[in-house]
């Protein structure tokens, strides 16, 4: 189906594969790494099914808790925590999830997500206060699907390209949406549009703005209801497909995946998702500004997702937390704070390249004789074309 | 829409494009070679060239030439003084460049190569570098955050017209001095033992190896040709523009990028072109769109889309490993 780039001839991955020895020596600490993961799931398999479901909703009341029961150390000295939470944690985490859908699942690298994000931001503000005074809880649906809408036109005409190139593409999109915004009176020009209502009261929990507690919680419930649809999406013929082409895009149209109509779901699916948290950044704050859409948040985004191990949400989920907290944490550092972050960007990538927490292979794995010559499947985790998936066929 | 502004500024932006585009054609170069020998998007490239930028800065500063024009203080330049000066600039941007991009490939780069690390790994591992250069000149450089201004040396004058368009001296060397640039690069690509080196890894890394082509040193020599010619746009655009800041790398680095990408990145020729094109369609965007120059990277952005949709691979092709240049 695809226009094939020429090639230069090579099937080999980019940068030179190590010597055989660093090979063993990579493809041993995989082992023993995913080896403890091994045992840790094992264990949890092994406790029973309404103890983890104890387990589980005990952490979910925890996360829920966490702006009440003033810990030590872990809460932002520099800003309100629970703003905090609720303004850039939750917000990432479900962003980090969205764009997870289409990189870590689907393999696509996008670097204008922030474009969807505030597609979804501008969305609500639009109608609920530029033009129009619908509620909250009615915008945030017609924000998801003009997001969802905003991905199928990006990606319809694109999505036949690869990796790279569309890595350009997605980034201008962003830039294009922002640079729109800022352009048109219609949607707020540069000096953005305020007033966005917040989403209406629940029993006692108020959304003014204040309350930041509420929109960590509205922000909690959001994170729990995507993650939810997303892992079972995963487990499904879409996510089957999804893997199929970021492990190989061309043998999975052999296979009969139709990978153009996948990749677009990706796409505006994970746009939808980001148009989501968009809305509820637009209600938080109540009020946006064209400069708060800028292309480094995108970047931002990315790295949350690669620091916490694309593919897999619960590792997207601690990349995102990570992403977004710790320069709010070390606001004490000042200005500097995001030098700071370049460097822990750097030093993590360098010493855990796989992600914070890496992908599991599933069941694909077969399990390696011990005193054996590296088996071919540890090879293959370090092998870049497979694991970073992006844009495994860009150049072979 | 404005067609009248469009057509009465049709040759000054076209004029304008072509000095920018050249500019950009550089710092593309850099996407383009390591690219081509590594397939990556050397993201930090930018930050490359913001580094060195400050070059002419260094230099006119070590030369003791004030930066303002006060009381019979004369800062502009004639003459060999002037070439000395100049050359100066150029020298320590290259430097500055070759140096950084040096650096950044050891730092940032090898040690995810000896690991094997998957690509996207790389992004972001060039990302956070990136952020790391921009945010160090932002925070610890002696202005910070606001615009530096380099000392007018070189006295900016009308040399000529094409139509209605004035042609600068500035322009006139910028775009020489480019070409001269890119034709260096060219020749050292294809005609030398490491540009045979450097074209034998980008068409398959293995063999290469295998031939007793040290990799590694390949690899380090791509980068600091890349930041050489970083450094090179670094020095004109100090002559065509005269200010530089911490985000620089970050602004024309997209742009950069773009452009490599709308030639065919990993391509020398289609930076080249891609360059110019960029540059032309943007100042035309922005003419056409009441002067807002916003309206000229969106127009840039939509030219990219469709000729990415016609031809996926960029204007020219990948082809570095493959063909001669």
């Amino acid at each position: 189906m695809s226009e094939r780039p020429p090639t230069t001839g090579t099937d080999l991955p980019p940068g030179p594969p190590p010597t055989a020895a660093a090979k063993l020596a990579f493809g041993e600490r995989i082992a023993a790494a995913s080896d403890s993961r091994r045992r840790f799931f094992a264990k949890w398999q092994q406790v029973p099914k309404p103890a983890r479901w104890v387990i589980g909703i005990l952490g979910l009341a925890f996360c829920y808790a966490l702006p009440s029961l003033n810990l030590p150390v872990i809460p932002t000295t520099g800003t309100d925590f629970s703003s905090m939470l609720a303004g850039s944690v939750v917000i990432y985490v479900i962003v980090a999830l969205g764009l997870n859908v289409v990189v870590g699942m689907a393999g696509l690298l996008d670097l204008g997500y922030v474009g969807f994000y505030a597609v979804g931001a501008y969305t609500v503000a639009v109608l609920s206060s530029q033009h129009g005074n619908l509620p909250w809880l009615i915008c945030l649906p017609i924000a998801m699907l003009v997001s969802m809408l905003s991905g199928v036109l990006l990606g319809a005409p694109t999505l036949r390209l690869r990796g790279d190139y569309l890595a350009i593409v997605t980034l201008g999109f962003g830039e294009i949406i922002r640079l729109l915004a800022q352009r048109f009176d219609w949607l707020g020009a540069t000096p953005g549009i305020s007033n966005i209502p917040p989403p209406p009261n629940i029993g006692p929990i108020h959304f003014g703005v204040l309350d930041s507690k509420s929109f960590y919680w509205l922000g909690l419930t959001m994170v729990v209801i995507v993650y939810f649809f997303l892992s079972r999406l995963e487990r499904s013929r879409v996510g089957r497909a999804w893997t199929a082409i970021r492990e190989d895009e061309d043998a999975a149209e052999l296979m009969g995946v139709p990978t153009f109509k996948f990749k677009l779901w990706a796409f505006a699916i994970g746009a939808g998702v980001g148009g989501m948290a968009g809305s509820l950044y637009a209600t938080k704050t109540a009020f946006i500004l064209p400069q708060n859409f800028e292309l480094k948040l995108s970047i931002l985004f990315l790295a949350a997702v690669v620091l916490g191990g694309p593919g897999n949400m619960p590792g997207v989920v601690i990349g995102a937390v990570v992403v977004a907290y710790l320069p709010e944490r070390f606001r004490f550092l000042d200005t500097s704070r995001y030098f700071w972050f370049g460097v822990a960007l750097v030093v993590m990538m360098i010493f855990r390249p796989q992600g914070l927490l890496p992908r599991r292979q599933h069941g694909r794995q077969v399990e390696p004789p011990s005193d054996d010559p590296p088996p071919f499947e540890d090879v293959r985790e370090g092998d870049p074309d497979l694991e970073g998936g992006a844009h495994g066929t860009a150049t072979a | 829409m404005d067609f009248n502004s469009f057509v009465n500024l049709f040759w000054p932006s076209t004029v304008n494009g072509l000095v920018l585009g050249s500019i950009y054609a550089l710092i593309a170069l850099g996407y383009t070679l390591v690219y081509g020998v590594l397939r990556l998007i050397n993201f930090a490239n930018s930050e490359v060239f913001m580094f060195s930028a400050f070059g002419s800065f260094f230099a006119i500063d070590m030369l003791g030439i004030p930066d303002r024009l006060s009381n019979g203080d004369d800062p502009y330049k004639t003459g060999f003084t002037l070439v000395g000066v100049l050359a100066l600039c150029l020298v320590m941007s290259i430097i500055i460049g070759g140096a950084s991009a040096v650096v950044l490939e050891r730092v940032a780069y090898r040690p995810l190569r000896k690991r094997n690390a998957p690509r996207l790994v790389f992004l972001i591992s060039a990302i956070g570098a990136s952020f790391a250069m921009s945010e160090a000149v932002g925070e610890w450089g002696t202005k910070q955050r606001q615009d530096y201004a380099l000392a007018r040396v070189f006295k900016k004058r009308r040399l000529f017209s094409i139509f209605n368009a004035d042609v600068r001296n500035d322009y006139v060397l910028v775009v020489i001095g480019s070409l001269i640039m890119m034709v260096i690069l060219v020749l050292f690509v294809n005609r030398s033992k490491v540009g045979r080196g450097i074209r034998a890894v980008a068409q398959d890394m293995e063999t290469a190896r295998l031939m007793g082509v040290n990799v590694d040193r390949i690899i380090l020599i791509t980068f600091l040709v890349g930041g050489v010619m970083a450094g090179g746009a670094a020095f004109f655009f100090e002559i065509y523009n005269g200010s530089a800041r911490y985000s620089l790398g970050f602004e024309l680095g997209v742009k950069a990028f773009t452009a490599a990408v709308l030639g065919g990145i990993g391509n020398i020729k289609g930076a080249l072109l891609g360059g110019l094109m960029l540059g032309v369609i943007e100042n035309w965007g922005t003419s056409l769109f009441e002067s807002n120059q916003k309206m000229g990277s969106v127009t840039a952005f939509v030219v990219l889309v469709l000729v990415l949709m016609l031809r996926p691979t960029g204007l020219l092709g990948e082809s570095m490993g493959r063909s001669k240049a």
